[in-house]
């Protein structure tokens, strides 16, 4: 237990202290910074003071030309996530500390358990207090104080953050521990990345073509269920899952996410959901969310416990 | 004697190539043994397979009595491992460095401090504890690496090629400090080196490895006669007048191999273990020795000869 602490303390003071850290936190803390600083000039000048959730429109609002907070995180969040966890295990290879740690008594698990959990820290305290911030702005400049409920929707949001960070960490510390060298796992990492950022929503698209082919005359039956499978390939994509959490955590107005029939909408009231009906509009993407954190993390752990670690 | 490693018939197979074949072996209680063979020979395996890093496919290892495969954390509480080409956090002080590897191993801060200063003086960098170990020579490196393996005050330390790579001066500090571990701390070493001349410098016994299997086992002078045969030194001696007739004067000595003359002297050949017997008995036949020399076995041509007849 001792072991794990020290680890964990080691790894999160090295986190903090490392210049490519400090860059990419720069870089997340402006953007975001300045992302809801727009949003909420354009929430002002578009009077939608009497709005109910004005504080968390903040988080997902663009304006002035700016992408949202939530867009930047889920486009840097990947990258803050492979940068905290590409060569975890190679980088200490190289340099031949890791012989050195795996010479001490403490188990092996330690070491990988508290290099993630340090980055999961470093990238919590750094949601958390960009968070607050945008907190601190909208109370200063739209005087409005965010009310439990409203709180409790931010700190849902911050933990799907910290999840959906969690997961790329993970995996690039996955791959830290497959290849021998960082640049390999980084470029691997980047690649995955790319790939379920921007290929992703061509790829579903072309695959949902192919299996319910569609044209101006289709029902609207085959148009559903071409959306739907469209959807659920999107689904692979933790950026897609996020993108689902917010808006239902986000957006208390939010039910259901893909097609629905007009039927289905009929008598329909429009009200804001409570924060567990919410919650349980999004509990699939969540549990996916975690899951894939999960899996990436077992299968590390796996791949590392069996290692034979040489020092040449 | 208490044997702090025992190892019997260990095997490891990776997938069909047998990178160690049947070692036995055992290390006593402050004995220096030196694992030696080329590169590749199976050494790194058998120190890994030590301290529970990786598992062997058969055999028997025990470390102060403990099964390192059930029991490595055990292990390694009691044995300082320093691998080949270590590396300390290069962005952290000495001090720093040791002060992590002490938490590793559970020691508490304010005796992990006192600890590190001494160990510090003992391989001679307490001077620069405080700079990091990114400016550090590669012997300081080494030298650190070994106080990182006293720190925890082992009882068995294992040095994987401890020189490789380092100036002739540092290689000396660092054979010091070796002896110094081994009789004045009482630890046992067991130390794998290709680089010959020095383990012959430290070792009480040695093991000789190749391509899996040790090949020859005791202190240099037992392997030496198995591998090289017996011993043999010269004498040169001189005589009132040198002849034919003076040579053949020396005939009849028991251990005498070879008799020449050459540059006015008499050149003798003869069987080492006899050097005493041979030098009374010619000394009785008037003959002065101005010259005897007995010839030690190098572990150099014993390795050469071995591997040559391989």
């Amino acid at each position: 237990m001792s072991g794990l602490l020290s680890v964990f303390l080691k790894e999160l003071t090295d986190q903090f202290g490392s210049r490519r850290f400090m860059l990419i936190a720069l870089i997340v803390v402006i953007t975001g910074l300045f992302s809801s600083y727009t949003a909420s000039e354009a929430l002002r000048e578009q009077q939608f003071l009497n709005e109910e959730y004005l504080f968390l429109s903040l988080f997902s609002l663009s304006g002035g030309g700016l992408p949202s907070f939530l867009f930047f995180i889920s486009f840097f969040g990947p990258l803050l996530g492979i940068i905290l966890g590409f060569d975890a295990i190679n980088g200490e290879r190289t340099r031949g500390t890791l012989s050195l740690i795996l010479s001490q008594p403490v188990y092996r698990d330690v070491i990988i358990n508290g290099k993630f959990l340090a980055s999961i820290a470093t990238v919590a305290i750094m949601i958390a207090s960009i968070m607050v911030m945008i907190a601190g702005i909208s109370i200063a400049k739209l005087g409005v104080v965010p009310n439990g409920q409203e709180v409790a929707r931010a700190f849902l949001f911050f933990i799907a953050c910290i999840l959906y960070i969690a997961f790329w960490t993970s995996l690039a510390i996955l791959f830290s521990i497959v290849f021998e060298k960082s640049s390999t796992s980084a470029l691997t990492s980047i690649a995955i990345w790319i790939f379920l950022a921007f290929f992703v929503y061509m790829i579903a698209g072309v695959i949902a073509d192919e299996v319910y082919p569609i044209t101006r005359q289709s029902t609207p039956e085959l148009l559903a269920k071409h959306e739907s499978l469209r959807t659920m390939l999107l689904r692979f994509s933790p950026a897609v899952l996020l993108e689902e959490i917010s808006a239902a955590i986000l957006n208390p107005t939010v039910r259901v996410f893909g097609p629905m029939f007009e039927t289905q909408l009929q008598g329909l009231i429009l009200t804001p959901l409570s924060l567990s009906q919410s919650v349980l509009v999004v509990w699939p993407q969540f549990v996916a969310l975690v899951a894939a954190s999960i899996i990436c993390f077992a299968v590390s752990y796996l791949a590392f416990m069996r290692k034979e670690i040489r020092s040449t | 004697m208490a044997l702090v490693v025992e190892v019997q018939d260990l095997v490891k197979d990776y997938n069909g190539f047998k990178a160690v074949d049947g070692v036995t072996f055992h290390v006593a209680q402050g004995e220096i043994f030196g694992l030696l063979g080329p590169n590749g020979a199976g050494k790194t395996t058998t120190i890994l397979m030590l301290l529970g890093m990786t598992e062997p496919t058969a055999g028997v290892v025990r470390v102060c009595g403990y099964d390192p495969n059930k029991e490595p954390l055990e292990v390694k509480r009691i044995t300082g491992y320093l691998p080949e080409n270590v590396g300390f956090y290069e962005d952290l002080t000495a001090k720093e460095n040791l002060l992590y590897l002490t938490k590793l191993n559970g020691i508490p801060e304010d005796v992990a401090i006192k600890k590190i200063d001494k160990v510090l003086t003992t391989v001679g960098l307490l001077e620069v504890k405080d700079k990091l170990v990114g400016t550090y020579s590669k012997g300081m490196r080494q030298r650190l690496g070994l106080a990182s393996v006293l720190i925890k005050e082992p009882k068995l330390v294992i040095l994987d090629e401890p020189t490789t790579g380092i100036d002739p001066e540092g290689t000396e500090q660092v054979l010091d400090l070796i002896r110094k571990m081994s009789r004045e701390m009482g630890v046992s070493i067991l130390l794998s080196s290709h680089l010959l001349y020095q383990v012959q410098q430290v070792c009480d016994r040695v093991g000789i490895m190749f391509r899996g299997k040790m090949v020859a086992q005791g202190s240099i002078e037992e392997i030496g006669r198995q591998v090289l045969g017996e011993r043999e030194g010269i004498m040169k001696l001189t005589y009132d007048y040198i002849s034919d007739e003076a040579l053949s004067k020396l005939d009849g000595i028991d251990g005498v191999l070879e008799k020449k003359i050459a540059n006015n002297s008499i050149i003798l050949k003869f069987n080492e273990e006899r050097k005493l017997d041979i030098v009374r008995e010619v000394v009785m036949r008037g003959f002065l020795p101005i010259e005897v020399k007995g010839r030690e076995y190098s572990l150099e041509e014993i390795y050469i000869r071995y591997f040559r007849e391989e």
